[in-house]
């Protein structure tokens, strides 16, 4: 592991040795259905409100992240784990059930590629065989946490966002894999001056090109020797922000460039305005569609920027603005 | 009642709501921003007695949108003020919204027992 540059990190040997992935309902019928491990027909998930429904996605998560790595709960040795809610509450009571030293982390919807990143370090430093990286988001406890419960009946906007539904998990390991993590870059909080909470990818693109533009320059990169490149949950406001962005800095993203948040969702016809955001968002695609693409042999290295929106109630209420980041991380198909 | 109270309805009625979609869509307020500001925007023009004409002219179009609200109270206080005195203004202030506010919280309560949200 080295440090190159200011924010970015090269890795020895960091290893996905197992991705899942569980969706809700809408997600299910989404374009990428076939590449997710389960789900569940209903938002609830059996349980008996939105929070407890949340807290079954995270534990089905982890359940089959072991599942599909042969492990058992006590050879894990870390866990970095975050969702959307206050004080990272499914995180934290999930993992009562889960004797394994926590790390909670918050990084909005940044969470996936942040604990991935913070996972991956502890790991080649030694301090481990198996990490655990998780997260969550689940649509009727964002809409209570961010925006309006449904029975508020609050009108959306086209530039409004759709929380998906779901939990992704990967665990990490210094065994050799068929997928690698090779390089990440740390995102700095980048405030573009945004004050609108109903459009929260504009708000995050200038954070994402700026993670994108250090990735480049710290390793000296080509932009097309990846495969795909994707952002986190920009959705189509700001996957265009996004790419204008790209042009003022010269950056040509090419034909490989995508959003989670646009891939997610058949934005024609679903009732998802914008698309889809969410810690899930970026991490169902990731673990379900990219690593299941590597996988297959179809993508071979794959560059996520998993962006998210540090937005708080309170602040925005206080006329604050707000501040996005945005966490890359590589992925490559051992060969 | 006849057409022209409809037309006057539908007109009046639209007008706020046109006003409250373009404070929405142009100025980006939250929902919860354009409620108060109509309540507060019906107390006032209810204070120079403009509401009274609106809603004789417009009738439920007048009546049907949250600026309403803003003028039963002050129509509310300005009535009672009139009959006890500067008091009547604190004690008046919900006479007429009573009813709205009570029958809000009965229904809420009744669908919250039946229905269960599914998003």
């Amino acid at each position: 592991m080295r440090k190159v540059g200011k924010q970015s990190i090269i890795f020895d040997k960091v290893y996905l040795k197992s991705a899942s992935t569980i969706v809700g309902p809408l997600e299910m019928q989404g374009p990428l259905a076939k590449y997710y491990d389960a789900n569940y027909d209903n938002l609830y998930c059996e349980k008996q409100n939105w929070e407890q429904a949340e807290m079954q996605l995270f534990s089905d998560v982890l359940d089959i992240a072991l599942v599909k790595a042969n492990l058992a709960v006590d050879e894990i040795d870390m866990i970095f784990a975050g969702d959307l809610n206050n004080q990272l509450s499914i995180a934290n009571y999930s993992l009562r059930n889960y004797p394994i030293p926590y790390v909670g982390i918050y990084g909005a919807c940044s969470t996936s590629s942040l604990s991935l990143i913070n996972g991956a370090c502890v790991l080649d430093g030694g301090l481990g065989k198996y990490i655990l990286c998780a997260t969550s988001s689940h649509n009727a406890t964002s809409e209570r946490q961010f925006r309006y419960p449904t029975e508020y009946g609050g009108q959306k906007p086209d530039s409004i966002t759709f929380t998906v539904t779901g939990a992704g998990a990967g665990i990490l390991t210094r065994n050799i894999c068929d997928v690698r993590l090779t390089k990440a870059t740390m995102g700095i909080v980048v405030d573009s001056g945004t004050t609108d909470s109903l459009d929260m990818g504009r708000s995050m693109a200038p954070a994402a090109i700026h993670t994108l533009k250090t990735h480049l320059e710290d390793f000296q990169e080509d932009i097309n020797s990846f495969d795909l490149i994707l952002t986190g949950d920009l959705s189509t406001y700001g996957a265009k922000a996004f790419k204008e962005l790209a042009r003022e800095f010269k950056i040509d993203l090419g034909n490989n460039y995508h959003d989670c948040g646009m891939l997610v969702y058949d934005l024609e016809n679903q009732p998802v305005f914008a698309g889809g955001s969410g810690c899930a968002c970026a991490a169902v695609v990731m673990y379900g569609y990219v690593v299941k693409q590597m996988l297959a042999g179809r993508l071979n290295k794959v560059l996520v920027i998993a962006t998210g929106a540090l937005l708080n109630p309170i602040m925005v209420a206080q006329k604050e603005t707000i501040p996005g980041i945005a966490h890359a991380i590589v992925l490559e198909r051992v060969k | 009642m006849d057409f022209v109270d409809y037309l006057m309805a539908f007109l009046v009625g639209g007008l706020i709501c046109l006003i409250g979609q373009i404070l929405l869509d142009y100025f980006r307020l939250l929902p919860v921003h354009l409620v108060v500001l109509f309540v507060m925007i019906g107390s006032l023009l209810e204070a120079f007695k403009v509401y009274d004409w609106l809603i004789k002219v417009g009738r439920a179009g007048a009546l049907v949108p949250i600026s309403s609200f803003g003028h039963s109270l002050t129509h509310a206080a300005l009535v009672e003020s009139e009959k006890v005195g500067y008091l009547g203004i604190l004690t008046g202030v919900f006479d007429l919204t009573a009813g709205g506010i009570a029958s809000a919280i009965l229904f809420a309560f009744i669908i919250a027992l039946v229905f269960k949200p599914k998003g």
